[in-house]
């Protein structure tokens, strides 16, 4: 394990430059051939305003520029965001097999698009389904929440039960919302419920962004008390913690930023479940150091992940939630024979 | 100096029958005091309410001579240091990140470690022999060595108060030996549960015996343990004499 402080900032460093590297790269990947030089000279020109040597044409400079980055950006955001999530879940709840969507906030969110799509249409055009689904995460996590918390305490198997039981009521309700429905309309939330990045836009990335953002500064600040929830009840409070008051609003950052991820990219699964125990591997349990190495690791998976998403099936892109899920599941077989 | 004064305490689960009832137990500076009674007499519930986990129904707890539960959980945490058994299956610290957790009622929200942390730390480590640990991972050392690093938490935590409960559990003869030596070393004020009577007798200034919930007895080891308070509180038969070699009471029971 990494717990020098040098080596610790020779890894960040490290996953830094990769994924940088990493988005630039997977620009070049889709079902239409872009030279990698091409894509090159695009972000340089995009970028850095250096006109390219060889004539780019517009349809590359599109699909490059207005398709792909965006979309390899949300990718980046959401890989980064569900394992910060995961990796704070896990701590409160001290069980590490909590991830972002155990909290019901997937599933309310995709209860609310399910609605937009079925019964009310674009009511706010491009940001209608976005908006839905942000509403139903919300909603189902006031009501997670409400029902967790029991006599002014917040414990953490009552959360996750609390979690698992909204989750499977709105899971029930959109599924028979679906089930009721046209199925053209079906089909269309189906592909939004198994996950992709298919809606990102260059101006609807701000949003995740600063959520991000944010909950990274919150979490880190947060990071003495995670270690000492993640030890116990009474540790955390004998080192002078409130722990229902951290547990509440880890929660609420928890679902705030998973509510904006899913409502842009729908439920993707088991990066938040499955990047937090690679980051604790590699440096351990100090949330201090787990958590930015966590979301770099996230960030770098899900981008190569859709890399995969986009050429595997090419031209039909395929949802991105099936590939993060089919990964996790092989790979925690293979985290499970090597112990 | 008086650290922790308990007065009148009492305390139920349910707002019904209390389990804990007319509690007056006291802790002076340096001095090691021992809880003792069966399983279920509430020595438990009774720490918990010393280290402000659990609010007692009535009566008063006193840390330094003020109210705990008119300040926070912060101050307290900056006061009382507690060494449980508590600990998660899969803890993925290392030792010497265990022993920095005891900064935690210490820092502020973004505050970093400073060198005076980080001495801290170190101080606390080799004090208890466990600089060579200092990087292992916490879940892979053996029960004393566990123990010895959560009470090395505690240090760096500078209490006034330290709260330990059943220290000696699930420990060979030596670890048990080994910590009490350590805890005694530390020289701090000092409330401790203990299943073990003769370690109690052995390490204790004074001890106080709790049976359903109440104390029925107070006093030195030598004041306390006889045979008739055993017979009454545990219900078992015993034999007490003078220790040959330290001269605190020893306690042979009989089957």
């Amino acid at each position: 394990m990494m717990r020098s402080p040098r080596r610790y900032r020779l890894l960040l460093l490290v996953l830094g430059a990769a994924l940088l590297l990493s988005c630039a790269l997977s620009l070049a990947f889709g079902s239409a051939q872009v030279p990698l030089e091409r894509v090159l000279a695009i972000l340089a020109q995009r970028l850095f305003g250096i006109s390219p040597e060889v004539a780019v044409n517009l349809g590359h400079d599109s699909i490059v520029w207005q398709l792909r980055a965006p979309r390899v950006l949300l990718g980046a955001l959401v890989g980064a965001g569900l394992a910060l999530v995961g990796t704070a879940l896990q701590a409160v709840t001290r069980n590490p097999l909590a991830d972002p969507h155990l909290l019901g906030v997937s599933s309310g969110a995709a209860l609310g698009a399910v609605i937009v799509v079925l019964y009310l249409g674009e009511f706010a055009g491009l940001l209608s389904l976005p908006l839905a689904a942000f509403v139903g995460a919300l909603a189902s996590m006031l009501l997670v929440l409400a029902i967790a918390s029991r006599s002014g305490r917040l414990e953490s198997d009552r959360l996750l039960l609390a979690g698992v039981a909204v989750s499977f009521v709105m899971m029930a309700a959109s599924n028979l919302l679906l089930f009721l429905g046209d199925h053209h309309a079906a089909s269309s939330v189906l592909f939004w419920m198994l996950g992709g990045l298919g809606l990102a836009r260059w101006e609807l990335l701000w949003l995740p962004a600063l959520c991000l953002l944010l909950a990274l500064l919150v979490l880190l600040g947060l990071g003495r008390a995670l270690n000492a929830l993640m030890a116990g009840e009474h540790s955390a409070v004998s080192l002078g913690l409130e722990p229902r008051r951290v547990r509440v609003l880890v929660f609420v950052v928890a679902s705030l930023l998973t509510g904006v991820l899913v409502s842009l990219s729908g439920a993707i699964g088991f990066v938040g479940l499955m990047l937090p125990h690679v980051a604790r591997f590699l440096v351990g349990a100090e949330h201090r150091r787990l958590l930015p190495v966590s979301a770099l690791l996230g960030a770098l998976f899900l981008v190569w992940v859709d890399v995969a998403a986009r050429t595997l099936l090419a031209p039909q892109d395929l949802p991105i939630g099936i590939a993060t899920a089919a990964i996790g599941g092989v790979f925690f077989v293979a985290l499970l024979r090597r112990r | 100096m008086q650290r922790l004064r308990i007065r009148e305490l009492a305390w139920s689960p349910d707002g019904e029958r209390p389990l804990l009832d007319a509690i007056d137990l006291a802790v002076d500076d340096g001095e090691l005091v021992g809880l003792i009674g069966p399983n279920g007499s509430g020595k438990t519930s009774l720490l918990r309410c010393a280290y402000r986990f659990q609010r007692p129904s009535a009566g008063s707890v006193e840390l330094d001579g003020e109210p705990l539960w008119q300040r926070s959980p912060r101050w307290c945490a900056q006061r009382v240091a507690v060494v449980l058994q508590e600990f998660p299956q899969d803890f993925g610290l290392s030792v010497r990140e265990v022993a920095a957790m005891g900064r935690t009622p210490h820092k502020g929200l973004f505050d970093g470690d400073d060198n005076e942390d980080r001495r801290l730390v170190d101080q606390a480590l080799a004090r208890l022999g466990l600089s060579a640990l200092a990087q292992q991972a916490f879940a892979r050392l053996s029960g004393g060595e566990k123990q010895r690093a959560l009470l090395a938490r505690a240090l760096v935590q500078q209490p006034h108060l330290l709260i330990l409960d059943e220290p000696t559990n699930h420990l060979d003869p030596r670890y048990q030996l080994e910590l009490l030596k350590q805890i005694k070393a530390l020289g701090l004020a000092s409330l401790a549960s203990f299943h073990d009577l003769n370690l109690a007798a052995a390490f204790c200034e004074r001890l106080y015996v709790l049976d359903q919930g109440r104390l029925v007895a107070a006093g030195t080891p030598a004041e306390v343990l006889t045979a008739e308070l055993l017979l009454q509180v545990f219900g078992v038969q015993a034999l007490v004499d003078t220790h040959p070699l330290a001269g605190h009471p020893r306690i042979t029971w009989i089957v």
